[in-house]
């Protein structure tokens, strides 16, 4: 077995073996038990709750969590606009970078808020300083609100009757502070003993040993990294992302970078069994959501390790495997892996261009976005699993003639017409957006030309890609699509607005109308949800609503460039 | 609405306060600690100071040549190529790649030529080649600087940097410290 392979194997083992307890350490978090760093946190978060004017103890109702995540959410929008239509004229520019024009601005103040970080702009060219620590609070605060709703959904969950579901700040505020800031804290170290760069002075300027005069872009990189990896954020400090030698210097921070990307996305799984006190459940979503994470994982590997088959063509051995768009230090096959981390949980970091991809591994990336649950975006991926539990529920009871119950509570016509809703929304907005951009570009391929950067099959691949990472908040991109324009920052924008929102309202709705309901105890006629038999019903569901919608695109894009490759 | 606006104004603004200032600050006191004070690890020869992690273009002969980038080594603007595996120019590119690269390097191979050395990096700014890409050049360098091949070889094996702990990631070769390496050699 080859070293590549033996790195891969080992992130996987080492990012579940931390998850484990991490998981337990979130659920006592949101169970309000004591941990071990009550002493520095409690101090802490009473200063939030004191300056926010909270009172972290009053009860909410599912309405009224909703209306405290849209409305702080508006308020950063308005403050991110500001941000970055005036960076020029603000402090911390040393690089003079200018402001964003409005389309811009709107686009990216959407995707940081919306924790996609699709960024149209590069960061060494279209970012001040100031804009960038702004981005990287949204980064804190966006993952936050995301884990803080899944916690909403969690209590909702619980075997009792309730009306009120805890407090929508408390569980924001202990997100950020017990769970993103001591991980963010501890990696952002290990980056800047590890060669990222972390300081406020501007460009450099080297002359290399060719004699050439070389700007060296640099920054506050690492703490920036640091939670940009671990609140499935994505966007990057440099405009290369981390594929950047200062973003990512060595496979050492590589593995680090990687682990982060899913470490909390599955540490919420584990916490869920440990709040509801349903272990075998956790243990069977984790199943699922790995059953499906490998299916994508190990042809993405092998395609990239076989190498692009027109340059085997031109006689070149590719014992690296396919190199475009890849750095030597990192290889393909932890490449690839890296590929279906970010997109399978809503990271959209990147350490190698998915535009270079060979076309079977941009499938499967963009598949993993499709479906958008396989581990899923901090807090929002469970969620999405969530509606599939609540599909799989249903029908399944159907066909044994029971009535649908999940977890003692009845599931009726309302929450099953949310449920379908906000299912089909995904595909909705994917295909319905993509179409649109091919009908525009096919009537005017002149003047659109600067739109695509391949031809054919792979041209229509880059709009597909990047409509479906808005919708699925995802943020990574086929980056030759020239995506700086009104069009494109306006469109994307929308998509995130109504891939982020309704998905978060949908299943709130539904745990919030299912937890008020009267608690059935289980008996002989209930439908179990922790057998490996409901385990195998939810992947098909999955399979058969997210991945069966997408697949006359799909074929459209890769598959077919699969064959012209052959 | 109301309930919600002020708390949510005073809360986000300490949080401003906290993530982005006090963090940040935290983490640019830590990295004092670091060498060069976190300004990027940088290498010094002969009095020239270069960022030892940020990949230079190397084209002369006399060199090891980095690979190929889509922005020219430009280290305020990276990028990759973001071109298609189909894409008929991008194929044609490379195709020229491999024809220059026969040019200079006679006597090679073309099956000995690694896929690392005429595809453009993710970043543009790659600071490796693999062993086989350093490898692959000897012969021409050799001929060049007037050292001989089993001398280059045995820099080169020294140069070469192993996978993590030995058992994870790719074997490869820093450029910029090779040709510094080769420098020093005269």
């Amino acid at each position: 077995m080859n070293t590549e392979i033996l790195g891969i194997i080992f992130m996987y083992v080492l990012v579940v073996a931390l998850a484990i307890p991490l998981g337990r350490y979130i659920g006592k978090i949101f169970n309000d038990e004591n941990t071990w760093l009550d002493s520095i946190f409690n101090p802490l978060d009473n200063a939030f709750y004191k300056i926010g004017g909270i009172d972290s103890q009053q009860q909410m109702t599912w309405k009224q969590h909703l209306m405290a995540l849209l409305t702080i959410n508006g308020l950063w929008f308005l403050i991110c606009m500001f941000v970055l239509t005036n960076m020029s004229w603000l402090p911390l520019n040393p690089d003079g970078n200018p402001s964003m024009t409005g389309d811009l601005a709107f686009n990216t103040s959407v995707s940081f808020i919306t924790n996609t970080n699709l960024q149209d702009y590069s960061g060494e060219s279209g970012m001040s300083y100031l804009g960038q620590l702004v981005l990287m609070l949204w980064q804190f605060i966006s993952a936050g609100c995301g884990i803080a709703i899944a916690a909403v959904v969690f209590m909702a969950m619980k075997e009792k009757t309730s009306e009120t579901l805890g407090n929508f700040y408390r569980f924001f505020v202990r997100s950020c502070t017990r769970i993103l800031l001591p991980l963010a804290f501890v990696t952002a170290i290990f980056y800047v003993f590890n060669g990222v760069p972390m300081t406020m002075e501007g460009k450099d300027t080297m002359i290399s040993m060719q004699g050439d005069s070389v700007q060296v872009s640099r920054g506050p990189v690492a703490g920036f990294l640091a939670i940009k990896q671990l609140g499935t954020n994505g966007g990057g400090f440099f405009g290369a992302n981390s594929a950047h030698p200062f973003e990512n210097p060595s496979y050492a921070t590589n593995m680090v970078e990687t682990i982060s990307i899913m470490l909390i996305p599955i540490a919420m799984i584990f916490a869920l069994g440990y709040i509801l006190k349903r272990k075998r459940l956790a243990y069977i979503i984790f199943g699922v959501m790995t059953l499906g994470f490998l299916l994508l994982l190990v042809p993405t590997v092998i395609s990239e390790i076989n190498g692009n088959h027109a340059i085997e063509k031109m006689g070149i051995t590719q014992n690296m495997g396919s190199m475009e768009g890849k750095e030597v230090r990192f290889g393909s096959a932890a490449s690839a892996y890296w590929a279906i981390n970010t997109t399978c949980t809503s990271n959209g970091s990147v350490n190698a261009m998915h535009d270079s991809l060979t076309p079977l591994s941009g499938m499967f990336a963009m598949l993993g976005m499709m479906i958008n649950s396989f581990y899923g975006g901090v807090g929002v991926g469970f969620l999405n699993f969530y509606i599939f539990m609540i599909l799989a529920v249903f029908i399944s009871s159907l066909m044994v003639g029971r009535t649908p119950e999940f977890l003692g509570k009845k599931v009726e016509a309302k929450e099953m017409k949310i449920a379908m809703i906000i299912a089909l929304l995904h595909p909705f907005l994917i295909l319905v957006s993509t179409s649109l951009s091919s009908y525009i570009f096919t009537n005017n391929p002149t003047e659109y030309a600067g739109w695509l950067a391949n031809p054919g099959n792979h041209g229509f691949s880059e709009m597909l890609y990047q409509f479906t990472s808005s919708s699925a908040n995802n943020g990574s991109g086929f980056e030759g699509l020239g995506d700086n324009t009104p069009f494109w920052n306006i469109s994307t924008g929308i998509v995130m607005l109504m891939g982020r929102y309704l998905p978060i309202i949908g299943p709130v709705a539904i745990a919030g109308i299912l937890a008020r309901k009267k608690f059935i105890p289980e008996s002989a006629g209930t439908l179990k949800t922790d057998t490996s038999t409901f385990g195998l019903m939810i992947f098909a569901v999955i399979a058969l609503v997210a991945a069966l919608s997408f697949f006359p695109a799909l074929t459209l894009g890769p598959i077919a460039e699969y064959f012209s490759l052959k | 609405m109301k309930t919600n606006i002020f708390p949510a104004i005073r809360l986000t603004l300490f949080c401003a306060l906290f993530f982005s200032g006090i963090y940040t600050v935290a983490i640019l006191g830590i990295a004092k600690f670091t060498p060069n004070n976190g300004k990027g690890q940088i290498i010094t020869q002969n009095g020239k100071t270069y960022y030892s992690n940020i990949g230079q273009s190397f084209t002369q002969d006399k060199y090891f040549n980095s690979r190929p980038s889509a922005v020219n080594y430009n280290a305020a603007g990276s990028a990759g190529s973001n071109k298609g595996p189909s894409n008929p120019t991008y194929l044609a590119e490379v195709q020229a790649r491999i024809d220059t690269f026969m040019v200079h390097n006679p006597g090679i191979n073309k099956a000995d030529i690694p896929s690392d050395l005429v595809t453009a990096s993710g970043s543009g700014l790659d600071p490796n080649i693999s062993v086989e890409g350093a490898k692959v050049q000897i012969k021409r360098i050799a001929k060049v600087r007037n050292i001989s091949e089993e001398k280059l070889l045995e820099l080169v094996d020294k140069q070469t940097e192993k996978p993590l702990f030995g058992l994870m990631g790719t074997s490869k070769i820093n450029v910029l410290k090779l040709n510094l390496a080769l420098e020093n050699n005269k």
